[in-house]
């Protein structure tokens, strides 16, 4: 499989799109920021958030139990999966069992970690993505490349000819309201004849047993309100102690995502309505395993709020599928890790480490701090390449050694004089589209030698 | 007080530390520069190997104990050394390093507290926020941040005469260098890179300046290749350029 570097060298390959990509993700940063600098009290607001975070972590044994026991007693049926396969079966049961064959589905990052469109699809069972995005993108057969903006890497004229082909709308219009007029329409039968509707959770109370989904276009509400089956699909990371606790979370939410003051829709769901059944599945899938690492457990704090993918410049610059994960980003960079340090190994080395993910985390998990922690367990356990191993562990004897670094610094500073090419070849990478520093004729220490020592 | 000089400033930019030398000699500290350093050790813990990393950390320990404080012209390198200093042999020093060490333009300010830079430098300079320096010394205020606006290298510049200081459109945005990821992830690299000086190309700027020369050789090796004329550097030479010795 290509690792993140080669595929960000062919994302790049396309100059316009990148600068495209970038711009666009950009001006959600500075939307999120002209939230943010909005409150006075948004830096406290973070501190509260990770503090809630923290403790309903802590505390995840007897707040899961709270919320089973009050989610139970509100009338809803509650299931456990210790992975996504088994999250997978579950629904598929629930399915089988009521003889269900229409399904819409509002937006979940759990359910594209399980793969549950795929596996549905392989039992001859079809999911509607309801989100416009995620539609866009599930027409296209591809994966969302972005957790909030799943059609992000898409142009207008891209969902132009996706929807000629699918909705059979005019070619070549691009007009964004003709667009969204013909994605209405079809939503609209879809959720006229579901039957059922999957949806995420942004937000699961112990104290309540509800959840709250967070959507902009009411795709969630429009599904659950004629299906007669509802099954929200949550990391058990999603519990908050108290339903107070929403008026710090759901005013981070949308302005880190997007700038908004809030989603324009947060709906909560505590009871199935007369005749409706509601699920909730609650799903472990490594989770438990992240809990216990002291270094990584504040990555489950996400709220999945995707302000780090909109500041991060290697992603504004790489695009989602260069992360090769249901989650990209700075923080896929450090949760895919997780699932699987082999097949993501080379993901917390997709990152300058410039910090600026840690400062816009509404939660503020550390991700800067854990893309290093990652680095160091991924090459402990063996997951790099030997030639880099080798030529660290040559640079580590050497820099370790005063006398040899500085014939070191000698030889190749004649190297760079006398024979340029040694350096300045295509096997060098710095050279390929940058010069090496012009090497001056004496180091430093040799100039304080001759000019200053007494 | 010591003065630290990481390695590739030492054997590519050797001006850069005679400039931050005078530069604190100027400014009345009684400097030494012990004579034996090598490298902070970021390379390899940087790309995953921070327990390789024991040997330049001992030799940094040997050289740099029993000063009142160390100062380094490397926003980056001197990090490093707060966040992952350790020598378990001599785990006393090594803490005491740790707290001690500053990076040059925060050591003047809030060591030295000098209010009056003796420079002159008639030109238009972009000023590049290694994020490092920002972000992870506190150099200055983040533009992420919901908190009170300051920048510590931009103060000491205001000071110096005939300078016009102008800042690029995405003020704090990383430049691409990265250490070994400059390497390793080569097309994103430089790609960043040729988007911050497109931006300090808008303002036209003469020169390119920063708390970090690895930043700097970084935007240098670009604009080199495209045959710009704007010239990078080390905010040290500025403090130090045209002033009354």
């Amino acid at each position: 499989m290509k690792d993140h570097a080669t595929l960000a060298k062919e994302f790049i390959k396309d100059s316009p799109r990148t600068d495209w990509h970038d711009e666009t993700l950009w001006f959600v940063r500075h939307k999120r920021d002209k939230a943010a600098h909005s409150l006075p009290e948004w830096e406290q607001l973070r501190e509260w958030a990770s503090q809630i975070k923290n403790h309903a972590l802590s505390n995840l044994d007897s707040y899961l139990e709270e919320f089973e026991k009050k989610a139970l007693e509100n009338g809803a049926v509650v299931h456990w999966a210790a992975d996504a396969e088994e999250h997978n079966q579950i629904i598929h049961k629930i399915i089988k069992e009521n003889g269900i064959s229409r399904i819409v589905k509002s937006k979940s990052m759990l359910t594209e970690e399980c793969h549950l469109n795929h596996y549905l699809e392989a039992k001859g069972i079809e999911v509607v993505d309801t989100d416009l995005g995620e539609r866009i993108v599930q027409f296209r057969k591809e994966p969302p490349s972005h957790i909030v903006l799943p059609a992000i890497h898409l142009k207008k004229m891209d969902v132009s000819e996706t929807f000629h082909e699918h909705l059979h709308t005019e070619k070549g219009n691009n007009d964004p309201k003709y667009l969204t007029h013909a994605a209405r329409l079809h939503l609209r039968e879809k959720f006229i004849a579901a039957e059922l509707a999957i949806t995420g959770v942004n937000f699961a109370v112990a104290e309540t047993g509800g959840v709250v989904v967070c959507t902009n276009e009411g795709n969630a509400d429009m599904g659950t309100h004629a299906a007669k089956i509802h099954i929200a699909s949550m990391g058990f990371e999603k519990l908050i102690p108290k339903a107070e606790h929403l008026a710090v979370f759901l005013r981070l939410l949308a302005r880190s995502a997007t700038g908004q003051p809030i989603t324009t829709y947060s709906s909560h769901f505590h009871k199935p309505k007369p005749g409706q059944q509601l699920h909730i599945v609650i799903v472990d899938n490594g989770r438990s395993r992240i809990l216990g690492k002291p270094d990584f457990k504040n990555s489950l704090k996400c709220i999945r709020c995707a302000a780090c993918f909109n500041t991060c410049p290697v992603y504004r610059r790489s695009g989602g599928y260069s992360y090769h994960a249901s989650v990209a980003g700075p923080i896929g960079s450090i949760l895919n890790p997780n699932f699987d340090s082999k097949a993501f190994a080379d993901l917390p080395f997709a990152s300058s480490l410039c910090g600026s993910c840690s400062n816009v985390c509404p939660v503020k998990i550390d991700i800067h701090d854990q893309l290093w922690k990652w680095r160091q367990e991924i090459t402990r356990q063996g997951h790099v390449a030997v030639a880099k191993k080798v030529g660290l562990k040559g640079m580590a004897f050497v820099l370790a050694r005063p006398g040899l670094y500085r014939f070191g610094g000698k030889m190749l500073r004649w190297v760079l004089k006398t024979m340029p090419f040694m350096i300045n070849n295509r096997l060098n990478p710095w050279y390929k589209q940058r010069e090496m520093p012009s090497p001056p004729k004496q180091s430093f220490r040799d100039w304080y030698l001759k000019n200053q020592k007494r | 007080m010591v003065f630290f000089i990481p390695c590739y400033i030492d054997q590519f930019y050797p001006g850069v530390g005679i400039a931050t030398l005078e530069l604190l000699k100027k400014l009345g500290c009684n400097v030494e520069f012990p004579l034996n350093q090598t490298c902070c050790g970021q390379p390899m813990a940087n790309s995953g190997f921070a327990r390789l990393s024991d040997g330049c950390d001992k030799n940094f320990v040997k050289n740099f104990t029993g000063y009142d404080y160390i100062v380094g012209p490397s926003g980056s390198c001197v990090l490093h050394i707060k966040d992952h200093l350790h020598d378990d042999g001599n785990k006393k020093a090594a803490d005491r390093i740790r707290s001690t060490i500053y990076e040059l333009t925060e050591f003047i300010v809030d060591v030295l507290k000098i209010d009056n830079i003796e420079a002159s430098f008639p030109y238009k300079v972009g000023l590049h926020n290694s994020c490092h320096g920002q972000r992870g010394l506190g150099l200055s205020s983040m533009s992420e941040r919901v908190l009170p606006l300051f920048s510590k290298p931009e103060q000491l510049l205001k000071k110096v005469k005939s300078i016009e200081l102008l800042k690029p459109e995405r003020n704090d945005e990383c430049c691409g260098f990265g250490g070994t990821f400059s390497v390793f992830e080569e097309a994103v690299s430089v790609r960043m890179g040729q988007d911050r000086i497109k931006q300090h190309t808008a303002n036209n700027v003469d020169y390119i300046t920063g708390v970090d020369v690895s930043c700097l050789m970084h935007i240098e090796g670009i604009l080199r290749r495209q045959g710009s004329k704007i010239k990078t550097i080390h905010i040290a030479e500025i403090l130090n350029a045209g002033g009354a010795l």
